[in-house]
């Protein structure tokens, strides 16, 4: 296995593996025909691709990553860490990090879509680690909504909460909103575990659990708000701040007015 | 006809002496302050949680039978649950009216326990609990509890994963109980917790045993507050031994029962606009799971932060773990803050001189009581910290902090904040007295400078009104218990010796450093000197408000000129300032 691995790092077999998949993938896409942007993929170009994300990683990330990805005092080693992963961080604009945070933070991409996948293909090469799923993968209409709300709730709401709106962890760190992530970005999220959040991988939850967790959280950012509005889905506490701010606010008003003397 | 009826009401009347009842009761009069309002938001809270309560019965089956749920929510179609939770699906779903009334009945719970919460501070600190109402204030301690009581059983009926959070906590703390603990979990889940039996008892308890409380203790309440009437804030005319306010009928009743619907019409509008408790969010209790931003309601809020601020403290003894990091801040804590709610009323009667016979009908101005009102500042500091704590994830996201630095913040800041609150409020308290004392000996001030014809400057001050003065001297100057000696002058040995210190020190941190009234001498003199001060000043005052009118600046000097050009003569002023003219050609002239 070691051997194994070894080979593995090699840089021309990372390129001749890396090829391989992709052309698979790049068939599978063709004939799929789905719209989503790593349809883009085109075997042909892959190498080429792979050139520019060296080129933009040596400029914008190996000042933390290290040359090659190796890792450094500052940053992990990002061999291994996936296609999946280098497009999540780089789609949410969380790399390249800029300030010292607890966490890197949500922001604009930094990178247009073609270089975002460049830089992904290039880490994706540097090493086997989890990579984007198939557009037949993130097709989740078909998948079971309830058994999407079941998995939510047991795997994914004591960060995100109930309603995905997200919630604290210690240290200032957090579970940010997901409402508004895309199918893609919540899969990878899932297979990649960025930092605190735990790695689904396809051994602990199948195919067919993430595009119902998918549907699922889709599904809350269109369900109508049935009692009104929700206060941010954020619990009692809204309710209680509700009470004693605009309910008793709205009374004392009225107890005043109706106390004042008439004359 | 109209002598049949009229024979048929004498008769009934006979029987019942309702009229000579009602001819008393009816002319009763009740004092009017919007302050006074709570304890009604309170009751009207109440009364709208028992009618919507009514109708969710109609629906909701108290049962925890595993069922495959079947209604309209589509996201849990399928989905194992209770019945009881299915069942309030149904009632936000597929029951008219239904997500509406249960809006209604949550809103208004909260709204019941704030508006008591509130009732109270306003008692505590107007010092309306004194004899002869500490009977009244017991009383509605038990209705507080017992609000926090029928909320959280409420709470936790509908067995989604909110409330099943909250009833694992409970389980926790009752776990947390040394010795019994164990046995008073198993006894009340029916077994392991959560068991298949406690929904259905909690229904019970939660729809008839606590509201049949409550409707008893508030019926002794308000029968409490009639027969010893309604205490009244100091004001002219007003006194310990009368009560200054409107007859029950028409006016007060009419005012009152307007409120009702003020209070109703709030608490609808409100959960026809607001989700509370989206229990279809939350989905079926499953002991597997739990959402972030897990909160009890807020009459519990303060719990859940003693419990998420305490230390990890446990002791092992005898191969039994004592969890002193559950025991302490949800069940210790609790204990403690009731007793010294309940126990207040005695130790102030006890520690002040004269009160043991007397009975207090006046409010006092929270100003004049400076070490209560001050407790009252402190304690509720210590509360909103609690409440802070027990929030600490939802500001840690909400405004980007570190949980932990919150936690900590609390911490510290429960030891120190709370007596910092208190001493600054007791300044507060003190100067306010002082500036009363100084509006008694020197007036109102106007604000109008008036320029003597030798120059100096002064300010015009004007009486107080009487109804100013009156509140001012409702204030009575207690002088704290003195300390006992010893032994008397015969040497013999002071009985209780270390109680009475303990009574006098109680009573000096209490009553020291009050701000006396001014003597009735020195009242009089004052009266005098403000009196000839706004004589001094009428013409002035008189002026300027002319002045101003026409838009006219009062230190014009030109403006007195045109005054005398169009013959506006002061007398006494214009002497004055004739011979000040006079003198100083005399001293220029020498
Ligand atoms: C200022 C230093 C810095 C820069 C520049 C930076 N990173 Fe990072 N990166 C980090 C740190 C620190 C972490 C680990 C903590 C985290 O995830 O926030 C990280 C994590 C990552 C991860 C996740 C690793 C894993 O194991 O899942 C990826 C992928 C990544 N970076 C890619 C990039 C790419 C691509 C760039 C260039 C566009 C980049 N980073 C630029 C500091 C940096
Ligand atoms: C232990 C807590 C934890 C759990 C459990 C967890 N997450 Fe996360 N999740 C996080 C954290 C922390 C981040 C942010 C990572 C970062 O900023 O790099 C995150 C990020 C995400 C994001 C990216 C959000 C964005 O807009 O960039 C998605 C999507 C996501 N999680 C989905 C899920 C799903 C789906 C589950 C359940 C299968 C889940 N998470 C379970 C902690 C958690
Ligand atoms: C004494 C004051 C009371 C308080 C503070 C109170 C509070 C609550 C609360 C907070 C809930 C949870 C509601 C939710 O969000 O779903 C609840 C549920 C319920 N209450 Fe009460 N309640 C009180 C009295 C009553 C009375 C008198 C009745 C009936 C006669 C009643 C019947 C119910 C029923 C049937 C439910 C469960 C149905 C549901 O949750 O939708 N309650 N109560």
């Amino acid at each position: 296995m070691k051997s194994l691995a070894t080979q593995r790092r090699k840089p021309v077999a990372a390129l001749v593996l890396v090829v391989l998949v992709l052309s698979l993938i790049g068939a599978l896409y063709a004939a799929v025909g789905s719209a989503t942007k790593v349809q883009a993929v085109d075997a042909p170009n892959s190498a080429e691709q792979i050139a520019l994300g060296e080129k933009l990683f040596v400029q914008s990330c190996s000042s933390c990553h290290g040359i090659g990805g190796v890792g450094t005092d500052e940053a992990p080693s990002l061999v291994g860490a996936g296609e999946a992963s280098a497009d999540f961080q780089l789609s949410t604009g969380r790399m390249p990090l800029t300030a010292e945070q607890a966490q890197a933070q949500e922001r604009t991409p930094v990178f247009s879509d073609e270089e975002i996948m460049a830089i992904s293909k290039y880490v994706g090469s540097l090493g086997a680690g989890p990579s984007n799923p198939t557009a037949s993968q993130l097709e989740y209409e078909n998948a079971d909504l309830a058994l999407g709300g079941e998995l939510f709730r047991t795997n994914c709401s004591q960060c995100h909460n109930f309603a995905g709106e997200g919630g604290a962890l210690s240290n200032g760190k957090y579970a940010p909103n997901i409402r508004n992530a895309s199918p893609l970005q919540i899969w990878q999220a899932m297979i990649t575990g960025p930092e605190n959040m735990p790695v689904f991988s396809d051994q602990t939850m199948s195919d067919s659990d993430k595009q119902a967790i998918i549907k699922f959280v889709n599904h809350l950012d269109n369900e109508p708000s049935f009692g009104g509005w929700d206060g941010g889905s954020l619990g009692p506490v809204s309710e209680g701040l509700t009470v004693f701010l605009l309910v008793i606010g709205l009374l004392i008003g009225a107890a005043v007015w109706i106390g004042a003397k008439v004359r | 006809m109209s002598n049949a009826i009229g024979n048929f009401a004498s008769g009934l009347d006979d029987r019942l002496t309702i009229a000579s009842w009602s001819r008393r009761n009816i002319r009763k009069v009740f004092p009017e302050h919007w302050s006074f309002m709570f304890g009604e938001m309170a009751l009207y809270a109440f009364i709208t949680v028992l009618l919507s309560g009514i109708y969710l019965t109609l629906f909701f089956k108290p049962s925890m039978t595993e069922v495959l749920y079947d209604g309209s929510y589509v996201p849990l179609k399928g989905v194992h649950m209770s019945e009881a939770y299915a069942s309030t699906l149904d009632i936000s779903f597929d029951v008219r009216g239904g997500l509406l009334l249960r809006q209604i009945h949550h809103w208004a719970a909260l709204l019941f326990v704030a508006a008591m919460s509130v009732h109270l501070v306003r008692v505590f600190v107007t010092g309306a609990f004194r004899k002869p109402r500490e009977i009244n204030w017991m009383i509605g301690l038990g209705l507080l509890m017992m609000g926090f009581l029928a909320g959280f059983s409420g709470y936790s009926l509908p067995d989604d994963l909110l409330s099943g959070t909250g009833l694992r906590i409970a389980e926790g703390i009752m776990l947390s109980i040394p010795v019994i603990g164990t046995y008073l979990s198993f006894f009340l889940f029916d077994g392991e917790f959560p068991g298949d039996e406690f929904i259905s008892r909690l229904y019970g308890i939660h729809i008839l045993l606590i509201p049949g409380v409550i409707l008893a203790l508030i019926t002794a309440h308000l029968l409490i507050v009639w027969y010893q009437k309604h205490t009244q804030y100091p004001g002219k005319g007003k006194t310990n031994d009368n009560v200054v306010g409107y007859p029950v009928m028409p006016i007060y009743a009419a005012k009152a029962g307007g409120f009702f619907f003020v209070v109703f019409g709030v608490i609808v509008a409100i959960a026809g606009v607001i989700t509370i408790n989206p229990i279809w969010g939350y989905g079926p209790y499953m002991p597997d799971q739990i959402t972030a931003g897990s909160q009890p309601d807020w009459y519990m809020g303060w719990l859940e932060g003693a419990l998420r601020i305490m230390p990890n403290w446990e002791t092992v003894a005898w191969g039994h773990t004592i969890s002193w990091n559950v025991f302490i801040p949800a069940a210790v804590l609790m204990g403690i803050v009731f007793t010294l709610l309940g126990a207040y009323p005695w130790l102030e009667r006890w520690a002040t001189p004269g009160d043991q016979t007397k009975d207090h009908n006046l409010l006092d101005r929270p100003r004049n009581a400076p070490t209560r009102t001050a407790l009252a500042t402190g304690s509720l500091t210590f509360y909103f910290l609690m409440l802070i704590a027990g929030g600490n994830d939802i500001i840690a996201s909400q405004l980007d902090m570190s949980i932990n630095a919150i936690t900590w913040v609390v911490r510290i800041g429960i030891f120190v904040i709370p007596p910092f609150v208190f001493w600054i409020t007791r300044r507060i308290c003190l100067s306010l007295q002082r500036k009363d004392r100084d509006l008694l000996l020197h007036g109102v001030e106007t604000g109008t400078m008036m320029r003597l014809p030798h120059g100096e400057f002064e300010e015009v001050h004007a009486p107080l009104s009487e109804e100013a003065k009156a509140v001012i001297l409702s204030k009575e100057t207690i002088e704290p218990i003195p300390y006992p000696e010893k032994t008397d002058a015969n040497g013999v040995k002071t009985p209780h010796y270390h109680l009475k210190k303990m009574q006098a020190a109680v009573s000096h941190w209490l009553y020291r450093d009050a701000v006396p009234l001014p003597s009735a001498a020195e009242l009089e003199a004052a009266e005098h000197h403000i009196l000839e001060s706004a004589e001094k000043g009428a013409p002035v005052m008189h002026q300027m408000r002319q002045l101003e009118a026409e838009g006219g600046v009062m230190h014009d000097p030109s403006a007195a000129e045109a005054d005398r050009a169009a013959g506006v003569t002061v007398p006494h002023l214009d002497a004055e300032f004739d011979q000040k003219a006079e003198d100083e050609k005399g001293q220029q002239a020498d």
